[in-house]
């Protein structure tokens, strides 16, 4: 955070920090979108029945294909001794590998129960790359949630990730995030227009032995949540560029012209890329925005993502913000969205949930963002709710999505005007 | 440890949450890292309820772990208490707790609250969700239900509904009013829609009626040993069951003349002209042991299917459900494991799976058909409309759900005899799906149809037989393939020729 920076927006507001219930997912959740942006990965998670069943209800509101991921449940007789568990690991993976020949990458995931217990994932991470190398590159991870929550779970892999990666002094950049295919393609096309060329993202689709980071690599984050990738990327020498994450038009134009102002792109240049799309961008939110202007909305701590949104929708949407709850925040990596936004906003991090609910009902907001457990309920008190997690689910950065990220939140709207039956 | 991909029941706390969620004015404080609270959405969205399950997760953290857990579980129970006043607390640990042992019981007992609490023992890594729903109304039960007085009238209790159960909700609705047409009251409905006062009065009734064996029978035989209430054993899924249910009734209470007071449309509907294309169908069924069984009594008794295999994934249900498997000439498959599932279903190429949203998706990938019968289940198995399985309304839904995926009556002909029309080919499924494909993606697709190349056996398909092969409905093209396979082998035949297919088609016809 730059030091001689004004006092702006939230940036230095004092923060409710909450010590409570806290009515999120795991990190374990971020598998349900990771296993499908890997396409040679496969995930073991190392944990209970719970943790399977957490998958599957959190995977199985939304997907049921073949997944590439799976639990090795702990059962009473692995809760004895530790030398059993790795023989038992050993035995599962090879019973995994040998029906699955085509993976490449193989994450054990460490869970609530595997922590408690200290299974040390890394000792059998690195015997089974001995064992299965070169075909298979293991490593691991901890989704658990008496560490992580929610897209975490993505932090805690992209950092494993990137320990695991070779250094060099090649002038690079690194994009940091899984990101759905068709907005990754958008963003390496306008890197691409602007001159970048040596550009690679993490995660990678597939394995690629080639990606390598060092003191020239220069990185950019492209969710919220990655403070410890960010952090591990520093430690391995790697220099940030932060800015405000690329929501809506003006939020992926000071991003990218981040990126920009570090490869020495000329303004003249750049205006001339982003000039079209941007114009594109904002006529677009315009014609949605209508519909959000004035509306206030309240953020149950979700993903991480809500200080970046909240930006998104006061500066570009016209809303009012009631109260932004996040359960964590990196203040280095949302340094920019928090200075923007109205001084008046109530942060908070971390949750204490029956009190926010008391809350919530206090600001009677006109939106509510939060997890899919509160939204029901909501509803059912005459509150209009947006499902947080379908804002990890969809398509929403960047120029093309910033009116589809906009329609998110006015179509709960839209719908209490629609309906003329009453519950 | 146990490699799995999908898992048939939740951990026992989540029973424990299905049991308080149905209930009213109690209270679960649940030990637990924040994870856990992934349960609130079970009941939230997959069964669109509008309010939060009365559970606190005291949501521990790494950092906690090094200090004190168990204040932290007292001050969650002690505002848990303030917040929500409940006439009952339950409190309980998930499997990340009871590996740190903080003894919620003895904690809670510390509190010296003034209402009752049931302290559960869920032990995470031996048991499952039904244990947990069963052990958990069980000690409700045994904490609360004192001996009555008996109600003037006939009366009885019906045990077993929970929160998230397959069609609870319309099986309690619909069994309420079969029970009050034999002209018997019913005194309470636990655990869903009760409040603790209610479990306390449980002993006014003269019996009880066990409607679910896997979430309410431990309390039914607790009643039956403490408050001497004879319970019913027989589920009153279709309409044999039903009518064995009523004479259980009669013998209970001594009513007579009961069984002509409820009817189905059921038997008329399978003896029916139409239902004919139903007969001998090739079932396979497997869910929990308790709608297995009534399943498979259905689909032999009362719809005429042949069953070729059936099983459950709870092992509590294992002996019953083998021994109905017998009388049926199957052995039963107990297993959790969804793999071996899949592999009875591909092996046995039933022509209908009736199972669990886990087959639905086997019978998706094997291209079969599928009928949900049991728990576990998605969203869409919670229905807006009334669609109970128990009672007389319960067996005409189920005709409906079971033939609703096959293709009808005389298309099935039609397909058979017109294997070439390229406007109507079976690959698409029945036509009365909306999934039936256009005519212009099916003509693509017709070049790849799938005729499995591989085969276990060492024999080769030549390609008149191959072709042949194909015009053969996909349903039971898979049993043709694997007959005529078998059939070669045993008779020495290395190369499968059009008239092997017949050979073996003339040899195995049933």
């Amino acid at each position: 955070m730059p030091k001689d920076a004004p006092q702006l927006g939230c940036a230095d507001s004092p923060i409710l920090k909450e010590r409570g219930q806290h009515e999120v997912f795991c990190g374990l959740t971020s598998i349900v979108w990771l296993h499908r942006k890997m396409q040679d990965a496969f995930f073991l998670v190392v944990g209970s029945r719970t943790c399977a069943h957490l998958l599957q209800s959190a995977a199985g509101v939304m997907i049921f294909a073949e997944p590439r991921f799976a639990t090795a449940i702990l059962e009473e007789t692995d809760l004895a001794g530790m030398a059993d568990a790795h023989e038992e690991l050993d035995r599962n993976v090879s019973q995994l590998l040998s029906r699955r020949p085509d993976i490449k990458r193989l994450f054990l995931v460490g869970s609530c129960p595997s922590e408690v217990i200290k299974i040390d994932l890394s000792t059998v991470a690195e015997k089974l790359t001995e064992k299965y190398s070169p075909n298979v590159n293991v490593i691991n991870f901890s989704g658990s949630g008496i560490e992580t929550t929610f897209t975490q779970g993505e932090d805690a892999c992209l950092e494993a990730v990137i320990r695991s990666l070779p250094s060099s002094e090649k002038t690079q950049l690194a994009v940091l995030g899984a990101l759905p295919d068709i907005v990754q393609d958008q963003m390496m096309r306008l890197l691409e227009q602007l001159g970048l060329e040596n550009v690679f993202v993490l995660p990678q689709v597939k394995f690629d032995d080639d990606v390598s980071i060092g003191a020239n690599t220069h990185f950019i984050c492209v969710q919220p949540f990655l403070g410890a990738s960010y952090e591990e990327m520093v430690r391995r020498g790697a220099q940030p560029i932060c800015a405000n994450f690329p929501f809506g038009a003006d939020g992926t134009t000071r991003w990218l012209w981040a990126i920009a102002e570090r490869f020495d792109v000329s303004k003249a240049k750049f205006d001339k890329v982003v000039a079209a799309p941007k114009l594109r961008a904002e006529q677009a939110i315009a014609a949605v925005a209508s519909d959000l202007r004035g509306k206030s909305v309240f953020f149950f701590p979700d993903s991480q993502l809500e200080i970046p949104l909240a930006r998104f929708l006061a500066a570009e949407c016209g809303m009012e913000l009631t109260e932004v709850g996040s359960p964590f925040i990196h203040k280095s990596l949302v340094y920019a969205d928090l200075a923007d936004l109205p001084a008046t906003t109530q942060i908070s991090e971390g949750q204490d949930v029956d009190k926010q609910l008391d809350r919530v009902f206090d600001y009677n907001p006109d939106l509510t963002v939060c997890g899919l457990g509160l939204a029901n309920p909501l509803e059912s008190k005459g509150l209009s709710t947006k499902w947080a997690i379908e804002l990890v689910f969809s398509p929403i950065h960047f120029y093309e999505q910033a009116a589809d990220l906009a329609s998110l939140f006015a179509r709960p709207l839209k719908r209490a005007d629609l309906l003329k039956v009453s519950t | 440890m146990k490699l799995s991909v999908w898992t048939y029941e939740g951990p026992p706390h989540v029973g424990a949450i299905r049991v308080a969620t149905g209930m009213e004015k109690v209270h679960l404080v649940l030990h637990a890292p924040q994870g856990d609270t992934y349960a609130d959405l079970l009941f939230t969205m997959i069964e669109r309820r509008n309010h939060r399950p009365p559970v606190t997760y005291t949501t521990f953290q790494a950092r906690d772990l090094g200090s004190d857990t168990a204040s932290l579980f007292k001050s969650a129970c002690h505002d848990a208490y303030n917040r929500f006043k409940p006439d009952l607390l339950l409190v309980g640990a998930s499997c990340t707790a009871e590996l740190i042992q903080d003894d919620p019981g003895g904690l809670a007992e510390a509190l010296d609250l003034p209402i009752p609490v049931v302290a559960l023992e869920l032990p995470s890594y031996q048991r499952k969700e039904n244990f947990g729903a069963d052990e958990t109304f069980f000690q409700i039960v045994k904490k609360l239900a004192t001996p009555q007085p008996r109600t003037e009238n006939i009366s009885c209790n019906l045990i077993g509904p929970t929160a998230l159960g397959f069609r609870h909700r319309d099986d309690v609705e619909e069994l309420e009013k079969v029970i009050q047409n034999l002209g018997i009251e019913v005194n309470v409905v636990a655990p869903m829609g009760s409040e603790p006062s209610d479990i306390v009065n449980l002993g006014a009734a003269h019996f009880n009626v066990l409607m679910y064996p896997e979430t309410g029978e431990s309390a039914c035989r607790y009643l039956e040993k403490s408050l001497e209430q004879p319970f019913t054993k027989t589920v009153p899924i279709g309409v044999g069951a039903l009518s064995d249910f009523i004479a259980e009734i009669e013998t209970i209470t001594g009513l007579t003349n009961l069984q002509n007071k409820v009817a189905s449309r059921l038997p008329w509907y399978s003896a029916s002209v139409d239902s004919t294309y139903l007969t001998g169908k090739r079932v396979f069924i497997f869910g929990d042991g308790s709608h297995v069984i009534s399943a498979a009594r259905i689909a032999k008794d009362e719809i005429g299917f042949e069953v070729v295999g059936l099983g459950c994934f709870n092992r509590e249900m294992a002996r019953p459900v083998r021994a109905f498997g017998k009388t049926l000439g199957c052995e039963a498959l107990i297993t959790e494991d969804y793999l071996e599932v899949e592999g009875a279903i591909s092996e046995l190429a039933p022509e209908l799976i009736l199972g669990t949203q886990m087959e639905r998706h086997i019978g998706k990938r094997l291209g079969i058909p599928c009928a949900v019968i049991s728990a576990p289940v998605h969203v869409q198995d919670f229905p807006a409309r009334y669609s109970p399985q128990m009672g007389p309304e319960g067996a005409n839904v189920i005709f409906d759900t079971w033939v609703h995926p096959l293709v009808m009556g005389l298309e099935e002909h039609l397909l058979t005899m017109f294997r070439e029309d390229f406007e109507f080919s079976d690959a698409n499924g029945p036509s009365h799906h909306a999934a039936h494909q256009p005519t212009s993606v099916q003509k693509e697709n017709r070049s790849e149809e799938p005729v499995p190349k591989e085969n276990s056996s060492n024999v080769i398909w030549m390609t008149d037989a191959e072709k042949e092969l194909r015009k053969i409905p996909f349903f039971v093209r898979g049993k043709a393939k694997r007959n005529t396979e078998r059939y070669a082998v045993d008779h020495g035949v290395i190369e499968i020729s059009i008239d092997t297919l017949y050979e073996a088609k003339a040899h195995y016809a049933r």
